[in-house]
């Protein structure tokens, strides 16, 4: 950015009068991008998500909206989002048989017997949107970075594709897109969510298994549920401030 | 006095030096860090305009409400009535767009429904399951149920919910939620 003095003075003497988000939505403004700045304001949301086991029914149809909404690569094992089948034995939680059959997109067919004594459930996964996020603070460019409004996004124009921010999510929620070789994640469709839509995997679960929440606003539902439910995340001991609740959450899950 | 300032170009030098070194970081700067880095935190607040820029596939429930006002109606008090749209219907962004330009395309009740009620036991037990190969033999899944209200009253038979169902519990017709159904206010 070339910045003589006017510029330096000028910015300064805003940044003095104008604080907070009025300087934000000043800036927005002044970059040519008078849409970022009204109706959708980053500082009036918290996102977060919450999943329900009990509910999820592991049809897939997250895992193919999501690659049909943000176009993620069709081969196996690239996701922003998957679901995975635990098959746990009677009284014997470690360890868990864990299969994701190409991510829960074709289904889950039928593999465990009812009556042996174990259990099985599906557990979907994407992105937790953690609020001190290890993927972000290991970005040695700021290619990464958690928005104003809570969500772990990248900057693909940015993105090194040097990958320590994959090996750094405790999740397992990043990978390399094999046609721009820079990292791809799920954004938590910040493209629908800014403007007013839920989220592609929201839209399309048939049981309300996930269901996306502002935590900013008193009125979300997801406000009454968190109050109401014994929910957990996942990894909790790593500390990663993570808005991904789930509710249901069997022990031998990780 | 005599000592510091009788050499002074020493100090001039280097405050040259110095000068320079400023003026090369300032222009290094300038040229390196991109527009808008740092405004709202470590990383180009362009890039947050640039993820909100991708268009939608999926047109949400309510802009296809907006025209198909009939369904929500069929689809009240139903066991499917918290299932949105494009759920079973695909993305159709397009359509709502302009339904002239991409048409809405029935999906094929045999593959579909089986997605969600083929039966499998990771599945939850009081969600309504059935051996689909017993249980319809072959005949699309559409001939006995209504897909927007599978248990509508007046439908020809439910033969999901005969005996025999593939041992799946929680198949008794009630005026039980759906397992998926509107809890908390509903799906966001």
């Amino acid at each position: 950015m070339n910045q003589d003095r006017r510029d330096f003075l000028a910015r300064s003497g805003k940044l003095l009068l104008l604080t907070g988000a009025a300087q934000v939505a000043f800036e927005a403004i002044l970059r040519g991008e008078p849409a970022a700045a009204p109706n959708y304001r980053t500082a009036d949301h918290w996102w977060g998500m919450i999943i329900d086991v009990e509910k999820c029914i592991g049809c897939g149809n997250c895992v193919r909206a999501c690659k049909e909404e943000n176009d993620v690569p069709r081969e196996p094992f690239f996701f922003r989002t998957w679901v995975e089948r635990y098959h746990v034995q009677e009284g014997d939680v470690e360890p868990p048989d864990v299969d994701s059959p190409n991510g829960g997109y074709d289904g889950f067919p039928e593999r465990y017997r009812t009556n042996d004594g174990s259990k099985s459930f599906f557990v979907p996964k994407l992105c937790n949107h953690c609020a001190r996020s290890p993927c972000v603070q290991v970005c040695p460019v700021g290619a990464t970075f958690e928005s104003p409004d809570g969500v772990v996004l990248v900057d693909k124009t940015y993105c090194l594709g040097c990958r320590y921010c994959v090996q750094a999510c405790p999740y397992g929620c990043r990978f390399i897109d094999p046609r721009t070789k820079t990292v791809d994640k799920c954004s938590l469709c910040y493209h629908r969510i800014t403007k007013g839509l839920t989220t592609a995997c929201c839209e399309t679960c048939p049981t309300g298994a996930r269901q996306l929440g502002d935590l900013k606003d008193p009125k979300d539902p997801i406000r009454e549920f968190l109050r109401t439910h014994k929910v957990q995340v996942l990894k909790p001991q790593m500390a990663t401030g993570s808005k991904t609740y789930y509710n249901g959450l069997d022990g031998s899950v990780r | 006095m005599s000592v510091l300032f009788g050499h002074k170009e020493h100090l001039v030098r280097m405050a040259a030096l110095f000068g320079v070194g400023v003026v090369a970081f300032l222009v290094l700067q300038a040229l390196l860090v991109p527009e808008g880095f740092g405004v709202y935190g470590h990383y180009r607040a362009g890039a947050l305009e640039e993820n909100r820029a991708r268009p939608v596939a999926f047109a949400g429930r309510a802009a296809c409400v907006e025209c198909h006002s009939d369904v929500p109606e069929a689809m009240k008090g139903g066991r499917h009535e918290g299932v949105r749209c494009e759920a079973c219907h695909g993305p159709l962004a397009g359509h709502a767009g302009d339904p002239a330009e991409k048409e809405a395309v029935r999906p094929d009740s045999k593959a579909l429904c089986a997605r969600c009620h083929a039966a499998n036991v990771a599945r939850p037990a009081r969600f309504p399951q059935v051996e689909v190969a017993d249980h319809a033999g072959g005949e699309a899944c559409t001939t006995c149920h209504a897909p927007h209200n599978p248990l509508a009253p007046g439908r020809a038979s439910q033969p999901g919910l005969a005996p025999g169902t593939a041992g799946q519990p929680g198949l008794a017709p009630g005026p039980a939620g759906h397992p998926g159904g509107v809890e908390n206010g509903g799906t966001k």
